[in-house]
């Protein structure tokens, strides 16, 4: 499959006998210049082998830090901004990056292989307080099953979700809670504008769209496509999901299927992008730097797809064959600039909430 | 007195305090009239409301469902007993989210119900409720029935003798001396659900929100830490409230008991009417609390030959730096650890409580060591990483955290399922061993101690329970290399394929498993040598 069967077994039992002892330092970010400590999301994923290169190539330590979902990561990080508790945050994206910077959270550094940053993810190119590391669209996927069992051809764009061919159909997240559901809101408040996007959405749910809280839910109870819907007898073909969401489809099945189960509707996407900076007041700066410089290598790039099902931001990068197969990246996706998500997120989530919800 | 104290001021107070202050407190100054303006806004003052009266449905409808399962096991014997009371105590220990899922699966879209009588009560408030039962029974049935199977029968009988009809002597003499117990459960069940998050999150959709979820929203997502320190300070009252009436009314019933070894109360049952009683409490458990346990396990076999089991031990998920498998030991450590901080934590404040000299601050000191119940796990968590951030006390990258955070949870169990039995013993059997001249260790030692001893167990399996379920504390320092169940759990949901959602529902079997064994285990650890009195 890929090399990460061919992970060392000492490093493994290394680690294994490390958590084993369960201590730590104990200690806020990183005491002794040997040691880089990343904060991040749950998400994040490397493979082993390169992660070692990295600790053999520099001479630090890596020490991770998983601080809950990406929201709930950054808002730790700003509370603990003045004694942060590491060097490097990685995974904030798009819609956080104003609340982050205008907090605060993050001292310049220009990452070495900025240069080699497709055109489209550069931002804050004066400052360079953050580097994007890699990028996501988020879409609506739909059971392939489903609509040729019924001879009905899959909807292409936010116009045809509220056509009434796919009444009933389509389960997305809540928009306050989850971010597929705010990046879903937020293609729509892109693509109508603010003065458009509500009319858009009562047709949404005049056409019966279902709301549930979170991912897990809309995606694996929900949504017919998916493996646990299936098992679900789950009864909505459509889902607020991400581009890669087929290939994982694919990857994680026993045994591998010949064709991905699921498609993407490519005219409802958002675009996210995350980001990597370094922390003030890091205690391990030099070390915080080399992490930074190491998320931008080649190695690292080619390495994150199949960890985090994400797309890399480096030119030339390697995307993996599935990928590339069953859920390429959005030609055309809606975006938004970080300062405008800032300025009228919290106001859209609200009437939102009560022209959906209530 | 002073360690408890110390624990809760340390761990508790100044965390929460200091997060409130955070969100208060603009330039040095408290802004009090925020309170004002927040709870005026009506979607709060909604949110208020459900949060208050589905607390009190799921309640009422936990104790109708869950005192005949506690009458029969404390009086009743029958095959398979222990293993039953393990099973109906592992609900409470599994992680919301898997619950959820279960739930799901029992009463939603092409569910149970839906496929035998097309019924649906997934985002009805009835699913709530009924997670909210299947949870708490093991709350209801262990601590009243802990306490029913050590009423002598005999006193009762008594008053059968004197002419008393059966109800009557059960409303005189039972019901009084049960009282306390049944307010405890009650107010625990209430907690809880008042508190509920995961639970409310996933059954109830997005259109019902409880005050814990509000806190988090406001916290985690939307970062307006005023509004969520307003939230946190309403909730912080009304739990103060409720634990206020709860301490009063306990003092007011508390009498001496004549306390007996639960093995020889209990008595194969005779007679239509008992049997009919057994087999509907059978009944209700099958239904309620096996049914949605049993959904997970038949998941977890839905590949071949054990694959989504077998997939556990390979570091090929990318998710974790150790195979998931290593969870188990990691939950297991973390548990042990917790138990033993809320077992020392919670007897020492047990045992100051019961004290004759114990004055009103002392006593106002038990309601006080409720709080952690009824404050969001969120919230701590935020005030322990600004709070406990400065050398020597810098725990925020520490493993004795999460043992630490789960202890806070366990105390107050350890304290309420001690405290009945505490107070029933007999204060004169310890005033004769003073004045026979035993220190007050040695009295402790030899008169309560042998009374209690169960109390302690049933206390520690319930810490223990209840640590290697936790979810929102651990997930604050979910060091990838240290996951612990619950945690692997999520993180397995959290991503799309066939395989994840496989080995999320292996490894909630499993933890299913292992809760069960660790509560077997202390089901038969119970020696009921209650001693000679």
């Amino acid at each position: 499959m890929h090399t990460k069967t061919f992970v060392a077994a000492a490093v493994g039992l290394g680690l294994i006998t490390l958590s084993a002892c369960g201590s730590s330092s104990g200690s806020g970010g990183s005491a002794d210049s040997r040691t880089v400590t990343l904060v991040s999301h749950d998400s994040w994923a490397v493979s082993k082998n390169v992660l070692a290169d990295f600790e053999k190539q520099s001479g630090y330590k890596v020490h991770v830090l998983e601080d809950g979902d990406a929201g709930q990561a950054v808002n730790k990080a700003i509370l603990t901004k003045d004694n942060p508790q590491g060097d490097v945050f990685f995974g904030v994206d798009n819609t956080l990056l104003s609340r982050a910077l205008d907090n605060g959270l993050f001292q310049p550094y220009e990452a070495k292989g900025a240069g080699q940053i497709q055109a489209q993810y550069r931002v804050d190119q004066d400052k360079h307080r953050v580097t994007p590391i890699d990028s996501g669209d988020i879409c609506v996927n739909y059971d392939k099953a489903y609509f040729s069992k019924h001879k009905l051809a899959p909807p292409q764009s936010f116009d045809d979700l509220v056509k009434p061919a796919y009444k009933n159909l389509l389960v997305t997240e809540n928009a306050s809670t989850s971010s597929p559901g705010l990046g879903f809101l937020l293609g729509t408040a892109a693509k109508y504008g603010d003065n458009g996007w509500q009319g858009y959405w009562k047709k949404l749910t005049a056409n019966g769209v279902k709301v549930v809280d979170g991912w897990e839910q809309a995606y694996t109870e929900e949504f017919s496509g998916s493996a646990g819907g299936k098992k679900a007898k789950a009864d909505r073909p459509l889902v607020v999901s991400y581009a890669s969401s087929p290939p994982a489809e694919v990857i994680y099945s026993h045994p591998k299927p010949k064709t991905a189960p699921t498609g993407v509707s490519y005219g409802t996407c958002f675009r996210q992008i995350e980001y990597a900076g370094l922390l003030s007041n890091a205690r391990n700066s030099k070390g915080g730097k080399a992490f930074l410089d190491f998320l931008l290598t080649k190695e690292f790039q080619d390495d994150m797809p199949l960890n985090m099902f994400v797309y890399p931001v480096r030119e030339g990068a390697q995307v993996p064959p599935e990928f590339v197969k069953y859920g390429p990246q959005a030609k055309d996706p809606e975006t938004m600039a970080p300062t405008r998500i800032a300025a009228s997120r919290d106001q859209w989530v609200k009437s939102w909430t009560s022209l959906v919800l209530k | 007195m002073a360690v408890p104290v110390a624990f809760f001021a340390l761990f508790f107070a100044w965390p929460v305090a200091a997060i409130v202050a955070r969100g208060l407190k603009v330039d040095g100054a408290w802004q009090f009239g925020r309170i004002v303006d927040v709870v005026a806004q009506s979607d709060i003052r909604h949110v208020l409301w459900f949060t208050t009266w589905q607390a009190l449905a799921s309640t009422a409808l936990t104790l109708l469902i869950a005192l005949p399962g506690a009458y029969v096991f404390a009086r009743f014997d029958f095959p398979g007993k222990q293993v039953l009371r393990a099973v109906v105590t592992v609900p409470f220990v599994l992680p919301t989210v898997v619950v959820g899922t279960a739930f799901l699966a029992l009463v939603g879209r092409g569910g149970l119900l839906d496929e035998m009588w097309g019924v649906r009560l997934d985002t009805t408030v009835w699913a709530i409720l009924l997670a909210h039962v299947f949870f708490n029974y093991a709350v209801v049935v262990r601590t009243v029935g802990g306490l029913w199977g050590q009423l002598d029968p005999r006193q009762e009988e008594a008053a059968r003798m004197l002419g008393a009809s059966r109800f009557r002597a059960w409303r005189r003499v039972t019901l009084p001396a049960l009282a306390p117990a049944v307010a405890a459960a009650a107010l625990m069940v209430f907690l809880f659900t008042f508190t509920s998050f995961g639970v409310v999150q996933i059954l109830g959709g997005p259109t019902f929100s409880t005050l814990e979820v509000e806190i988090y929203r406001q916290t985690s997502e939307i970062f307006d830490l005023s509004t969520a320190a307003v939230l946190t300070i309403v909730q912080f009252v009304a739990v103060g409230a409720i634990l206020a009436v709860h301490a009063w009314t306990v003092q007011r019933r508390e009498t001496a008991l004549r306390l007996v070894d639960a093995n020889t109360t209990a008595r194969r049952p005779h007679g239509a009417g008992q049997w009919a009683l057994l087999a509907g409490v059978l009944g209700t458990i099958a239904v309620l609390l096996v049914l949605p346990l049993a959904v997970l396990v038949q998941r977890s076999l839905g590949a071949p030959g054990f694959g989504y089991y077998r997939a556990l031990t390979s570091e090929d998920g990318g998710i974790f730096l150790v195979p998931p498998i290593q969870a188990i030991g990691n939950s297991l450590q973390y548990a042990l650890a917790a138990t033993a901080i809320a077992v020392v934590i919670g007897a020492l404040a047990a045992a100051a409580l019961t004290r004759r000299d114990a004055g009103r601050l002392v006593r106002g000191f038990d309601a006080l060591l409720m709080l952690p119940l009824g404050v969001s796990a969120v919230t701590v968590g935020f005030g322990f990483l600004i709070a406990l951030d400065e050398p020597p006390l810098d725990l925020r990258q520490s493993w004795i955290l999460v043992p630490l955070a789960q202890a806070l949870v366990g105390v107050p169990f350890v304290v309420r399922t001690m405290l009945p039995v505490l107070r029933a013993v007999d204060a004169r059997l310890r005033e004769a061993a003073a004045v026979l001249g035993a220190s007050p260790w040695r009295v402790w030692r030899e008169v309560d101690l042998p009374m209690v001893r169960r109390a302690l167990l049933v206390a520690a399996g319930f810490a223990f329970a209840v640590s290697l379920g936790e979810f929102g504390a651990t997930v604050f320092i979910a060091r990838p290399d240290n996951p612990t169940l619950p945690v692997a759990v999520a993180r397995l949901l959290g991503r799309p394929g066939d395989l994840n959602y496989g080995q999320a529902m292996a490894l909630s079997t499993i933890l299913m498993v292992v809760c069960a064994v660790a509560l077997l285990v202390l089901e038969r650890l119970r020696t009921d040598r209650t001693g000679e009195f």
